[in-house]
This record gives structure tokens, C-alpha cells and sequence, in this order.
């Protein structure tokens, strides 16, 4: 703020001019979110089922909620995906960086190929991997023909497993945006460190564990925050890939609340489950936000 | 391993020739290794491209990776203008069409509001500002699951439900804290002098921003253009929620037509089908992907 002097005060005639143009964003904006929000949490403790019901029916919709075997599942299989997604995009990424920060003569086709699945739809690229992933005629047949007759691969059909293939399909799609946020980081650090450490006869390999990787600490965190905020909001890739089944097997919160709000008349339930979602998010960003709009005012 | 201190006293020619001479198969090794990447990040494109051009009787005979004995675009065809998803039979072309008159209005708006707001908000700073600021940051980060239920009752009220139009308000009002973001953080790199002294000579806030903050501003309009496309044309999301039977964008239309189990699965036009509903956006990221990657890391990496 000292660093930009106040402009407004050379000319008070229009001061109110730059208020009165943000404003219909503004109140837009704040209605879109907060009102929103709020008209949400209200239909989360409303008698709502089918259609929309204002009566007040308090904290049951909640313990409906949290007493569902679907929920249950659902919050579980975020945990696990978010866990394998997370840690899977954030070593693949890095890796990647590191491994393009060694002065590659092609270095930008390399990126640009790493990076492309993030411009596609999960949609399109979950119905490439249910193609892939399909024992049928995908991989399972691929790898019969070459000789192994027995070989199986019918991960997306079993309950058990086929939440893994929404982690595989989720790396695959983001470890290239992790690896472009690493790639910066990593560009953004003075080269004299390097230099440095390079005459006091650190190994490369040492060089990037012991210095480099951990002066990108502030590019972790923001990472895991953005992939974390992907993973609870992941609706497109479950949707295209597995539709949440077998069963409910790969359900997640995000397709549970659409199911319940749009396909099984639990509207109450449904707004429950965006309310969770929200409170969850909120306690991983809010804190971010925070500190980061704090970091820039100084 | 832990020897910081020893390896000090190692004379710097060591360091020097010691590289260049194990050079050789590190980078041959270094290679191998991003090849490989490249392949696997290739591999789902490779096989839904040859599968889109083979015929249903070569895939159940043949390997996912083979290529295909003839080039055989018909599925392509089928895909856009007559493949099925239940009874309705006029392939993806409704839905391309739809998306299209999606996007261009919420893009279009949602960008110029947001020049306008980053304008304000970087160089007409007022008291609180800053803090509304944050508040809308907020809208980026929201699960959108939380405005599902009230907005479609929104929409009802305004008689827009289901519609086209329903679509773009969503996406605009849903944009606008993200396209805000992007211009905020671009202008607030430009001098503050530029503003003073144009205001020294009389120009005004519309004048200035004409003049002079909006010629100075292609990068980041082409960045936040891309970025908007990019988000709004592969939203499913909002589609599934609020579109009516001749609203559906794209994408939902390919996963209905992938998904949809009345007739026998022709995987060829599957594949078809979704590779023309990510051409667009394939075709800009392959065209511009200087500025869809500062897309991507602006909302990250803030500056």
C-alpha cells in the first residue's frame, strides 16, 4: 500500500466511479457465493426430499447423512483416492521437472506432451480409459494376445479395485500441471545456490535433494492445496470412468450429492453432503488464502 | 553418502572432468527415461486416435496398440451426425453446437468484467477493497456441489431453467472470480506512475483504462480467453445439472453417448466421439499453450 500512493485523493470527482463499476460484479458475485451458500445450507437442515420443502426439519438431514453406508463409502474412497492422487501426481511431477531441468535440447515438445491431458475434459479422457481399462477388449486382450493367456486385468469391474483406476486416470491427467508448477519453481531459483554448491563438489543428485527440493517448499504447498481442492471436487472423471459403481463402489462425495440431489429425490441429503464438502474444503483453503493475500500485501 | 564436508576438500577438477566423462550414458539413460514418459502420457491419444479408425470387427480381433489395416473415418461420421444415445439419433453435432453457443457469450463476458474488476481492484484501489477482494476469491476454491440446489431453483424463477441461457449465466458468474484473479495479479505489475501521469494530463478512468492499461493488456486477455474456454467447454458438471434435453454441451452428450447400453457397444465411434468433443480445446492448448500453461500456474503460483 505505501509503495502505490492513493490515487483517488488527486481526483475526488470520481472517486465513487471505480466503486460504482465493480459493484454489479461485486453484489453478483457475492450473491452467487455467499447467497448460495447460505440458501444451501438452509435446504441441508430443511424437510426437502423430491422437490424443494422449506419446513424446518433440523440436524437430521446430517445424521442421516454420516449414518449412510454410501456416505461412509463415499468419504473413504475420497480418502484413498486423494491420498494415491495427490502423492502420485506430486512424485511423477517432480520427477519430471527434475528430469527436464537437465538442459534438454526438446525440452518444450517433452512439455507440451506431458502437459495435454490437462487441456481434455475428464470426460473425454475417462471414456479413453474406460476403453483401455475395460477387461474385454482392452489392455486384458491386448496382453493375452502377445502370449499370456492368463493374464488378468479386470480392475475397473471389481469393487475393490476399480477406485484405483479413477487414481490412475486422475495421475495421468494432472502429474503434467504438477510438473509445469515444479518446472517454475525450480527456473525461479538463483543459479548461484547451484553454483555454489556445485564448487564445494555436491553431487548433482545431491544438489537437487538436499538444496533445490526443499527451496520449493512453498510450491508444494500450494500444489497439494490445488490438488487436493481437484480431488474432493472429482465428479467429471468417476462420472465418465466408472459412474460411481460397481454398485457404489467409486462413489465420492461429489457424485453422491448428485445423486441424491438429482436422481434419488433426497434433495436434504444431498445439500447435507455439498455442506460437508464445503466445510471440508474451506479448512484446507481458507488458512491458504490467508497467509497467501497476507505474503502479497507485505 | 553424508559426506558434505569431506568432499569439500575435492579438488574442482574433479568436478569438472568427472561429468563429462560418464556424460555419454546419463544422457542416453535421461532420454530413454522422458521417452518412456512421453509414451505413457501418449498412449490413451495413440490408442483412441487408431481406434477411432478401425472397424468394430478389427477391434475384437486385434490389439489395442495394433495400428489399423485400413483408414476407415466412418465412425467419425456416425459420431458427429447419426450415432444413438437411446432413441435419439443425431449423433454429437447438437451438442458441439450447444457447447459452442455456450461458450462464446460466457467467455467473452466473463473476461471483460474481469478486466474491468482487475483494473479497479489493482489501480482504483479503495478502502476495503482488498478485502471484498478475498471474499470473491473465494468462488474459485468452492465446491460448486454447494450452489447446485439453490441455482437451479434460480433459474427456474428466472425462467431460464434448462436452457441455453441458464448455461451462460452459471459459467459467467461462476468465471467471473477467476477471470478477476488473472487481471488483478497482471495489472498490479503495471507502474502506478503510468496511471499518475496520464491523470496529470486529464485523462479520466474510462480514458485511461482505453489508452493505456487495455493496449498494454494482450497477454493476459489471450491468457484469460484460453483459460475461460478451456474451463467452460470441458465443464460437466453444470451441463448434467442444468441443461434441458436441447441444452446439453459436449460433454455431457459424449458421456451419454459413451454410456449408453440400449444398442452394442461400437467402441470405434466412442472414440470418435470423444475426440472430437476435445478437439477444441486440444487445438487451442496445441496453438497457444504458452499462455494455457500461465493459465494453470496463475492460479497456483500467485504473484
Amino acid at each position: 500500500m505505501s509503495q502505490s500512493p492513493s490515487i483517488s485523493p488527486a481526483r475526488p470527482r470520481i472517486d465513487w466511479l471505480p466503486k460504482l463499476v465493480v459493484a454489479p460484479s461485486f453484489i453478483l458475485g457475492f450473491l452467487f457465493i455467499y447467497g448460495l451458500i447460505l440458501w444451501n445450507a438452509y435446504f441441508s437442515v430443511s424437510a426437502s426430499r423430491l422437490l424443494p420443502n422449506y419446513e424446518f426439519a433440523g440436524i437430521e438431514p446430517y445424521l442421516n447423512l454420516f449414518a449412510s453406508d454410501r456416505f461412509q463409502v463415499a468419504s473413504w474412497n475420497l480418502a484413498i483416492f486423494a491420498t494415491l492422487f495427490i502423492g502420485g501426481s506430486l512424485a511423477l511431477g517432480l520427477l519430471l521437472a527434475v528430469l527436464l531441468d537437465q538442459k534438454i535440447r526438446n525440452e518444450g515438445v517433452l512439455r507440451t506432451i506431458y502437459l495435454y491431458p490437462m487441456a481434455l475434459s475428464f470426460i473425454v479422457t475417462g471414456t479413453a480409459w474406460k476403453w483401455i481399462l475395460n477387461p474385454g477388449l482392452g489392455i486384458e486382450h491386448t496382453v493375452r494376445g502377445w502370449g499370456f493367456p492368463n493374464f488378468t486385468f479386470d480392475w475397473l469391474v471389481d469393487p475393490d479395485k476399480a477406485i484405483y483406476c479413477v487414481a490412475i486416470a486422475g495421475i495421468w491427467q494432472s502429474a503434467g500441471f504438477v510438473m509445469a508448477l515444479f518446472l517454475a519453481g525450480l527456473r525461479g531459483i538463483d543459479d548461484s545456490i547451484i553454483k555454489a554448491a556445485q564448487v564445494d563438489g555436491a553431487s548433482l543428485p545431491r544438489i537437487y535433494w538436499r538444496i533445490l527440493i526443499p527451496s520449493l517448499r512453498p510450491v508444494f504447498f500450494s500444489t497439494i492445496m490445488v490438488l487436493s481442492h481437484i480431488a474432493i471436487k472429482s465428479f467429471d472423471l468417476v462420472m465418465a470412468l466408472t459412474a460411481g459403481g460397481p454398485g457404489f463402489a467409486t462413489d465420492m462425495p461429489a457424485t453422491y450429492m448428485y445423486s441424491m440431489a438429482f436422481t434419488r429425490g433426497q434433495i436434504n441429503l444431498g445439500a447435507a453432503s455439498a455442506t460437508v464438502m464445503l466445510a471440508t474444503v474451506a479448512a484446507i483453503v481458507v488458512p491458504y488464502l490467508y497467509s497467501e493475500l497476507r505474503s502479497t500485501k507485505r | 553418502m553424508s559426506s558434505a564436508s569431506t568432499t569439500l576438500a575435492t579438488p574442482k577438477i574433479a568436478s569438472a572432468t568427472g561429468p563429462s566423462r560418464s556424460l555419454t550414458w546419463q544422457r542416453w539413460l535421461l532420454w530413454a527415461v522422458l521417452i518412456a514418459f512421453a509414451g505413457f502420457f501418449l498412449a490413451p491419444m495413440y490408442v483412441m486416435v487408431v481406434t477411432s479408425i478401425k472397424s468394430m470387427d478389427e477391434i475384437r480381433g486385434g490389439s489395442l496398440l495394433a495400428l489399423p489395416h485400413t483408414l476407415d473415418f466412418s465412425s467419425w461420421g456416425k459420431a458427429w451426425s447419426t450415432a444413438c444415445t437411446g432413441a435419439d439419433c443425431s449423433g454429437l453435432q447438437p451438442y458441439f453446437w450447444n457447447s459452442v453457443m455456450i461458450v462464446i457469450p460466457a467467455v467473452l463476458v466473463s473476461t471483460v468484467l474481469g478486466g474491468i474488476n482487475g483494473y479497479v481492484l489493482s489501480k482504483w484501489k479503495f478502502k476495503g477493497s482488498e478485502t471484498l477482494f478475498a471474499l470473491l476469491l473465494f468462488g474459485v476454491f468452492m465446491p460448486l456441489q454447494v450452489v447446485l440446489l439453490p441455482m437451479s431453483q434460480v433459474l427456474g424463477w428466472l425462467g431460464i431453467a434448462s436452457s441455453v441461457w441458464g448455461l451462460i449465466l452459471v459459467h459467467l458468474l461462476c468465471g467471473l472470480p477467476g477471470t478477476t484473479l488473472f487481471f488483478r495479479n497482471y495489472y498490479a505489475a503495471l507502474p502506478d506512475e503510468l496511471i499518475k501521469a496520464a491523470m496529470l494530463d486529464g485523462a479520466g478512468f474510462w480514458r485511461i483504462f482505453v489508452r493505456i492499461v487495455l493496449p498494454l493488456s494482450t497477454p493476459i486477455i489471450v491468457v484469460c480467453l484460453i483459460w475461460q474456454f478451456t474451463q467452460i467447454w470441458n465443464d460437466f458438471l453444470f451441463g448434467v445439472v442444468f441443461s434441458g434435453a436441447d441444452s446439453k454441451p459436449v460433454t455431457v452428450g459424449l458421456n451419454n453417448l459413451a454410456n449408453t447400453t440400449s444398442s452394442v457397444k461400437e467402441y470405434n465411434v466412442d472414440m470418435a466421439a470423444a475426440l472430437i468433443a476435445g478437439l477444441p480445446t486440444l487445438l487451442v492448448y496445441v496453438i497457444a499453450g504458452k499462455y494455457f500453461v500461465r493459465g494453470l500456474t496463475a492460479g497456483a503460483v500467485k504473484g
